[in-house]
C-alpha cells in the first residue's frame, strides 16, 4: 500500500464514521435546529465520498444544491417558525415507534440483500476524473435527455407552485364567516380577491 | 504559449538532487503552497482593513490612523493582537457548541476557495478542472455559519442577521453563478487557468470585460451582496440591527469574522480580476514586448520577471476593484431589504438570463470573438 492508497483508506473510514454518526444525529435527537445542522454535515460528508470516487463536479453540485440550498432552507424554515412548544407525550408510543423500526430494519435488509445479491459489473476502466464535465454534458443532451427535461419541468412545476403559495393573502378570520354553499375543495385559504378587471383604478 | 517557470517542477528537481526519492519531495513540496497562500491572504486582508480606514478617512476629510507606524500600517497588527488578548467568553444561555463552531464555518470556506485563484500560468495551488464551481459552492456553505451565529446567540437582533444573510446569499448567488457562466460558455472551461488563457492573446483588448460588460456589472454588484458589503450589507446593519449576527461575538471568535469577511472581499476583487481583467496578464502581452526588443522568451531572467510581473498584475487589479469597493461602502447608502430582494430576484436574474442568452446566440454567431 503507497501513501495515496492509505491517505485514500483513512479518509474513507473517517468519512463514513462521520456521516453514520451525523445520521444518527439526524433522527435521534430531540431539538431540530441541531438536527438540521447535522443534516449538513451529512451531505458534506457525502460530497467527500463523491471526491474519493473522482467525481469532483458531483461533490462540489452535491455541496452547492444539498448544503447551500437545501439545507439553508430548512434551516431558514426552522428558523422562522421556530415555536417553542412542549412536546406532550403519546400514550402507547412505543408502537408506533416498534412500527417504524420494524419498517426501517425490514427496508435496510431488503436493501442489503440486493446490494448484496446483484452481480455488479465493475468496470476496471480507468476513471474519467476531470474530463467528466464534458461526458455529463454530452449524456445531458443524448441518452438521458428526457429525464434532464422531465426534472426541469417538475422544477419548473415546483416555482410555480412556491410562487402560488406565497402570493395568497392569508386571512385566518375570514375563514369563520365564509359562506357555506361556497365549495372550497380546490381551493386555499386566502382572503377574497377582486379580479383585476373588475377593480377601479 | 510559454509554460513559464514552475517551482513545483524546480523545487522537486531540486529536493531529488540531495537523494530524495520523487515521492517523497513531492510531499515535502505539498504543504508549502497552501502555508504561502494562507500566510498571504492573511496579510491582504490586513492590509484592506487598513485600507479601508485610510480611504474612508479621506472620503470624509480626516486624516486616518497616523502615529502607529508608518501612515497608521500598524493598526491592523494591533487589532489583531487586541483580539488575541481578549477574554474568550460566552454570553449568557448561549448554545456553546454551535456558538464556537459558526465562526469556522464562515471563516475556512473563504479560504478553501483561495486553492484555484491564479497568480501566473503555474503560481495556483491546485488547476482544478471544477476551479471556479468549486468557489460557487464553497461560498454557499458560509450562511449556514452565519444562520448558526444568528441562532446561538440568544440575541433577537442576531437572528435577524442570520436570517437576512441567509435570505440575501441564496437570492445573490443565482444571478452570480449565471454570469459566471457566460464566462465559461466563451472558455470552454470551468479552470481558471484556462479562463485567464483565453484573455491573452491581444493584451487589454481581449479581456472579458469588453466581451462581457453586462455580466462584468452583475458579477460586481452580486459579488459584493455575497461579501455583505455597504450597499448590501444588512445583515450587519448597525444602525437597525447592532453588528447583525455578529452582535454577541468577540475576542477570537469575532476576529474570525472580521478576517473572513475581508478575506471574501480579497477573493472576490481577485476573481473579478481573473474572470474579467485578465486575471495575471499585463495590458500588452509579455510575448508581444518580447518579440519587440528580440529576447527568448525562454530567457531565465524575463522568465522570473513575466511571474513577478504576473502576482503584481493580479493584485494591481484586485486591489484597484478594492479601492473601488470601499469607496462605493462610504459613499452610497444602504437599501432596504425589500429593494434588496426586488433588485436580486427582478433585476439581476432576468438581466443575467438574457445576458446568457446572447452570449449563447454571440458565441454561434461569431465564434472568432467569441470563443467557438
Amino acid at each position: 500500500m503507497n501513501l495515496a492508497e492509505g491517505v485514500q483508506l483513512v479518509s474513507f473510514l473517517v468519512l463514513a464514521a462521520m456521516m453514520i454518526g451525523a445520521a444518527l444525529g439526524v433522527v435521534l435527537l430531540s431539538n431540530i435546529v441541531y438536527s438540521a445542522f447535522l443534516l449538513g454535515l451529512v451531505f458534506v460528508c457525502i460530497a467527500g465520498m463523491y471526491i474519493l470516487l473522482n467525481a469532483g463536479f458531483v461533490a462540489a453540485a452535491q455541496v452547492l444544491i444539498y448544503v447551500g440550498a437545501v439545507n439553508v432552507l430548512i434551516l431558514f424554515g426552522i428558523m422562522l417558525v421556530n415555536k417553542r412548544q412542549d412536546f406532550t407525550p403519546v400514550k402507547n408510543a412505543w408502537l408506533g415507534k416498534a412500527a417504524t423500526a420494524a419498517v426501517c430494519v425490514g427496508l435496510f435488509a431488503l436493501l442489503s440483500t440486493m446490494i448484496l445479491a446483484t452481480p455488479w459489473a465493475i468496470s476496471g476502466a480507468m476513471p474519467i476524473g476531470d474530463e467528466a464535465i464534458v461526458e455529463i454534458g454530452k449524456h445531458f443532451f443524448s441518452d438521458y435527455l428526457l429525464p434532464f427535461e422531465l426534472a426541469s419541468v417538475l422544477l419548473l412545476m415546483a416555482l410555480i407552485g412556491a410562487i402560488v403559495l406565497a402570493r395568497r393573502d392569508f386571512l385566518p378570520d375570514e375563514l369563520l364567516d365564509r359562506l357555506p354553499e361556497q365549495s372550497d375543495a380546490l381551493t386555499l385559504p386566502e382572503r377574497p380577491r377582486e379580479l383585476i378587471s373588475g377593480s377601479k383604478k | 504559449m510559454s509554460p513559464g517557470i514552475d517551482l513545483q517542477a524546480s523545487f522537486i528537481e531540486l529536493l531529488e538532487g540531495f537523494g530524495l526519492t520523487p515521492g517523497v519531495a513531492k510531499i515535502v513540496w505539498m504543504p508549502l503552497p497552501m502555508v504561502v497562500i494562507v500566510g498571504a491572504v492573511t496579510v491582504l486582508a490586513l492590509v484592506s482593513t487598513w485600507l479601508e480606514r485610510k480611504i474612508s478617512a479621506a472620503a470624509q476629510q480626516r486624516i486616518g490612523p497616523e502615529y502607529m507606524g508608518p501612515f497608521g500600517m500598524l493598526v491592523p497588527v494591533a487589532d489583531v493582537l487586541k483580539l488575541l488578548f481578549k477574554e474568550n467568553m460566552y454570553p449568557a444561555k448561549t448554545d456553546p457548541l454551535l456558538f464556537a463552531v459558526a465562526p469556522l464555518l464562515v471563516f475556512i470556506p473563504v479560504f478553501l476557495s483561495f486553492l484555484i485563484v491564479p497568480f501566473g500560468q503555474n503560481l495556483v495551488i491546485t488547476n482544478l478542472n471544477i476551479g471556479i464551481f468549486l468557489w460557487v459552492s464553497l461560498s454557499s456553505i458560509a450562511p449556514i455559519g452565519l444562520l448558526m451565529a444568528g441562532y446561538s446567540s440568544n440575541n433577537k437582533y442576531s437572528l435577524l442577521g442570520g436570517l437576512r444573510a441567509a435570505a440575501q446569499s441564496i437570492s445573490y448567488e443565482i444571478p452570480l453563478a449565471l454570469s459566471i457562466l457566460a464566462v465559461v460558455m466563451m472558455s470552454n472551461s470551468l479552470s481558471t487557468i484556462d479562463i485567464v488563457n483565453q484573455q491573452a492573446d491581444y493584451g487589454i483588448l481581449s479581456w472579458n470585460v469588453w466581451r462581457q460588460p453586462v455580466g462584468f456589472v452583475i458579477f460586481w454588484i452580486a459579488a459584493l451582496a455575497e461579501c455583505e458589503r455597504l450597499p448590501f450589507d444588512l445583515p450587519e446593519a448597525e444602525e437597525e440591527l447592532v453588528a447583525g449576527y455578529q452582535t454577541e461575538y468577540s475576542a477570537v471568535k469575532f476576529m474570525l469574522f472580521y478576517a473572513g469577511s475581508y478575506a471574501n472581499l480579497v477573493l472576490s476583487a481577485l476573481l473579478v480580476a481573473v474572470l474579467y481583467l485578465g486575471g495575471w496578464e499585463f495590458p500588452i502581452p509579455v510575448s508581444m514586448i518580447a518579440n519587440w526588443i528580440g529576447v527568448s522568451e525562454s530567457t531565465p531572467w524575463l522568465q522570473v520577471i513575466t511571474g513577478t510581473l504576473g502576482i503584481v498584475m493580479t493584485l494591481f487589479k484586485a486591489y484597484l476593484l478594492l479601492f473601488l469597493a470601499i469607496l462605493l461602502r462610504w459613499t452610497v447608502p444602504r437599501v432596504r431589504i425589500d429593494q434588496l430582494l426586488d433588485l436580486g430576484w427582478k433585476f439581476l436574474l432576468p438581466v443575467s438570463l438574457v445576458n446568457l442568452l446572447l452570449t449563447a446566440g454571440l458565441k454561434l454567431a461569431f465564434p472568432v470573438a467569441f470563443g467557438g
